[in-house]
C-alpha cells in the first residue's frame, strides 16, 4: 500500500501494473479479497485502488460526511495526478460514488464501470431495492452478498484484532456515507444523462443485496450504457468471477463503439 | 439518600409469543390495546400511589419493544405532572440523540416542569443500540448529536430574550425561541444513564448526574470512581447526589415473599436483552476494537450490558435466579431488614451514591403485588434509606 496526498487528505492508496489510469473505487466491505482481481486487471492497465476516507488506512477529514465529498475528491486526485482518458470503476458503494464524479465532471474520464452498484432510488417509498444490509442476521447477509458465501466469506474467527478492527471500522464508514437516504441520492436520478461516456452496468446474477433488475434499470437510464449479467456472482462478482468481470472490463475498453 | 420507583410499563402478555427477539422486528399484532389500555391505567395507578407513599417517580422509553410500552417518556410524566403533587418526576429520559427535533425536547419537558411546579428532572439518554433501527438515526453520529442536542435543549431552556441562531453540525434553527420558560431556574436538573467509565467521565466533566442501570457489583465501582476522578479534575467535585443507582427491589414480610416479588420483577432483566442480534451492534455504535471482537465471536452481536457474579463469572440474563442476582448485585431482596442491608453493603462497596432508582415493578409483579411491594417498602425501608448520607 502506498499512500496518496490530494489535498489536506492522505489516501492509502493499492496501486498495480503499467499502462492507461484504472481507478477503481470499492464498495463498503471485502476490499482485501480484491487482490485476483487488481492483479488481473495490472496486466493492462495502471491500477490506483484509494481506500476511501474514512476506510482502512485513510483518516476521515471531520468535514467529510456525504458521497459528494468523496467525489469531489476523486475528481481533485484526477486533476492533481494529471490523469488522462481513466477507465473508472466502482462497485456497489464505490459505483454511487463513480456515478456523483460522472454527473460533475467527465473531463479525465472515458469509460465507466459499474459492478452492482447503489446509488440511485428508482422506485416508490415502499419500495426496498436495496437490501437492509443492517436488518440482516449475519447469515442471511451472507447468503445474500455472495453466491457461495462458504467458498468466498473470511474466516471471521480467524482474524487478527487489527484485521476485524479495520473491518469494523470499513463498515462504521459505510454507514456513515450511506445510513440515511440508504445507499443512494434522492436527486442524483435526474442528472443520469450527464454520464455521456461509454458505461458497463456488470451485475451478478445472484446478488441479493441489489438484484440485477435495479442494474438493468440503471443501465437503461445510462445515455450509453451496456447491461451484462455474471452467472453464479452475488454482490462482489469480481471477487467470485475474477476473470469474467476482468473480461468483460476489457473487452468493454476495447470496442471502439457499444 | 432519595428513592425513586420505576416501571418499564412492560407489555408482558405478547411475551409467550415471543422467542428470539423481543424488540425491533416484533409485529404489533401481539398488541391488544384494550388491554395495554388497562395495563398503562394500573402502571400509572401505581406511580400515583408513589406519590402518597413519598417515593419519588422515574419513567423511561424504548422502541418497538413488548419489554417497555413507555414509548414516549414524557407522557406519562405529563399525566403524573398534573396527577400527583409532591414528588420529584425523573424522565430517565429522552434519547435526544436519536429524536430528530430538540425543540420539541425542550417545550416538552418545559411544559412538565411548569404543570409540575417545578418538580422535573429530565434524562438525556444515549439510547442503546436497538433503539437505532426504529429511529433510524446515523449510529456514527449519535454522540455527535447527542452532545450538540443537549447544549441545544440547555441553551433553549436558559434563553429568555426572544429566539437565536443555531446552525450547528447536525440540527438547523434560525429562530429558537421556547415557551414556556421552564419553572426551575436555570433549568431542571440533568441526568444521563451511563453504563462505562467512559461515559461517566464525560457527565463528570458537565456536572450532570448519572443514573447506573444493570452494572452490579463487579462494574459499577469502576463507572463511579471515572466520575469522582473527572469531576475532581474538572473542579466540580463529586456530590453523593450525582450518583444513583438501578436495583431491582422485593421485600416481603417474609424472606420468602420478598424473593417471590424479586422473582417476578427479574422478568425485566430475562427479558429485555433478547434482541435478534443484527440489531444489537449498528455499525460505529461501539469502538472499532469492541465491533472487532465481537465480529470474530459471531460476526455480529456485541453485548456491554453483560451481568456477572461477584467472583466475575458470566451470568446468563434469562435463567438468573434471585440468589444469583442478589449475589450480582442487581436485586436486593427480602425482609426489608435485608433489602436494606444489601443496598447498605452495595453502598460502601461502590464509594456510595444518593439516590436509590428503585424497580418495584417489573415483568410479571401484578398491581396488588406491586401495591404491597411498595407500600411496605415505604414503611419500612424507606426511612432508613432516607437517613443514608445522600
Amino acid at each position: 500500500m502506498q499512500r496518496m496526498e490530494v489535498g489536506g487528505v492522505s489516501l492509502e492508496v493499492l496501486t498495480d501494473g503499467q499502462g492507461p489510469p484504472l481507478l477503481f473505487l470499492h464498495g463498503g466491505d471485502y476490499f482485501a479479497q480484491h487482490r485476483d482481481f487488481f492483479a488481473r486487471l495490472a496486466r493492462r492497465w495502471r491500477v490506483i485502488a484509494p481506500r476511501h476516507p474514512g476506510f482502512g488506512g485513510s483518516a476521515r477529514p471531520d468535514g467529510f460526511r456525504t458521497v459528494h465529498d468523496l467525489a469531489y475528491l476523486y475528481l481533485d486526485l484526477l486533476d492533481r495526478q494529471e490523469l488522462r482518458d481513466v477507465a473508472l470503476v466502482g462497485s456497489s458503494f464505490g459505483g454511487w460514488i463513480a456515478l456523483e464524479m460522472c454527473v460533475r465532471c467527465l473531463q479525465r474520464i472515458t469509460r465507466v464501470v459499474l459492478i452492482d452498484s447503489v446509488g440511485i432510488k428508482f422506485g416508490g417509498r415502499e419500495e426496498r431495492e436495496i437490501a437492509d444490509i443492517y436488518a440482516l442476521s449475519n447469515a442471511e447477509l451472507l447468503r445474500r452478498t455472495f453466491f457461495d458465501p462458504a467458498r468466498t466469506a473470511p474466516d471471521y474467527a480467524a482474524l487478527t484484532d487489527d484485521e476485524a478492527a479495520s473491518i469494523a471500522r470499513d463498515r462504521a464508514a459505510t454507514a456513515l456515507y450511506g445510513w440515511r437516504p440508504y445507499m443512494h441520492n434522492p436527486g442524483l436520478c435526474q442528472w443520469l444523462h450527464r454520464v455521456r461516456v461509454p458505461a458497463l452496468v456488470v451485475w451478478g446474477e445472484n446478488d441479493g443485496i441489489v438484484p440485477p433488475d435495479y442494474g438493468e434499470k440503471l443501465s437503461q437510464s445510462l445515455p450509453n450504457a451496456r447491461f451484462q449479467l455474471i452467472r453464479e456472482a452475488g454482490h462482489y462478482p469480481q471477487i467470485e468471477r475474477v476473470g469474467e468481470v476482468a473480461d468483460a472490463v476489457e473487452r468493454f475498453a476495447r470496442a471502439e463503439v457499444l | 439518600m432519595k428513592v425513586w420507583h420505576f416501571s418499564e410499563m412492560a407489555y408482558h402478555p405478547a411475551w409467550p409469543q415471543l422467542e428470539e427477539s423481543y424488540r425491533v422486528i416484533i409485529p404489533s399484532r401481539l398488541y391488544d390495546p384494550k388491554t395495554g389500555a388497562d395495563l398503562y391505567h394500573r402502571y400509572l395507578d401505581e406511580w400515583a400511589l408513589c406519590d402518597e407513599l413519598g417515593i419519588n417517580i422515574m419513567t423511561n422509553e424504548h422502541h418497538a419493544t413488548a419489554t417497555c410500552a413507555d414509548s414516549v417518556c414524557t407522557i406519562p410524566m405529563a399525566i403524573l405532572a398534573r396527577e400527583t403533587k409532591k414528588v420529584r418526576l425523573l424522565a430517565l429520559g429522552m434519547p435526544i440523540g436519536n429524536r430528530n427535533d430538540p425543540i420539541r425536547v425542550a417545550e416538552e419537558y418545559a411544559t412538565i416542569d411548569v404543570i409540575s411546579r417545578g418538580r422535573l428532572e429530565m434524562g438525556f439518554v444515549k439510547g442503546v443500540p436497538f433503539e437505532i433501527s426504529p429511529a433510524n438515526t446515523n449510529p456514527t453520529e449519535l454522540m455527535e448529536r447527542f452532545w450538540e442536542a443537549h447544549d441545544l435543549i440547555l441553551k433553549a431552556m436558559m434563553s429568555h430574550d426572544g429566539p437565536f441562531n443555531w446552525e450547528g453540525t447536525h440540527f438547523h434553527y434560525r429562530q429558537v425561541n421556547v415557551w414556556p420558560r421552564p419553572w426551575q431556574q436555570p433549568h431542571p436538573p440533568v441526568w444521563m444513564p451511563v453504563g462505562s467509565p467512559g461515559s461517566a467521565s464525560e457527565a463528570a466533566a458537565r456536572g450532570i448526574t448519572i443514573g447506573v442501570l444493570n452494572t452490579g457489583w463487579v462494574r459499577t465501582p469502576a463507572i463511579y470512581e471515572a466520575y469522582r476522578k473527572t469531576a475532581a479534575e474538572t473542579g466540580r467535585p463529586a456530590t453523593l447526589d450525582k450518583l444513583a443507582y438501578m436495583a431491582l427491589i422485593g421485600v416481603g414480610e417474609t424472606r420468602e415473599e420478598g424473593w417471590r416479588r424479586a422473582d417476578q420483577i427479574l422478568g425485566y432483566s430475562r427479558t429485555s436483552g433478547i434482541v435478534a442480534p443484527q440489531f444489537m451492534n449498528p455499525p460505529g455504535y461501539a469502538s472499532d476494537a469492541q465491533s472487532g471482537q465481537a465480529l470474530r465471536a459471531s460476526g455480529a452481536g456485541f453485548r456491554a450490558g453483560r451481568i456477572q457474579a461477584r467472583d466475575g463469572r458470566n451470568l446468563n440474563p434469562r435463567t438468573m435466579t434471585v440468589a444469583d442476582a442478589i449475589d450480582a448485585g442487581l436485586v436486593f431482596a427480602g425482609t426489608p431488614d435485608d433489602v436494606f442491608d444489601q443496598m447498605r453493603a452495595f453502598c460502601d462497596h461502590v464509594g456510595g451514591f444518593g439516590h436509590l432508582l428503585m424497580m418495584g415493578q417489573g415483568g410479571l409483579l401484578d398491581h396488588k403485588e406491586t401495591v404491597a411491594n411498595l407500600t411496605l417498602f415505604s414503611r419500612e425501608v424507606l426511612p432508613r434509606v432516607e437517613e443514608v448520607p445522600g
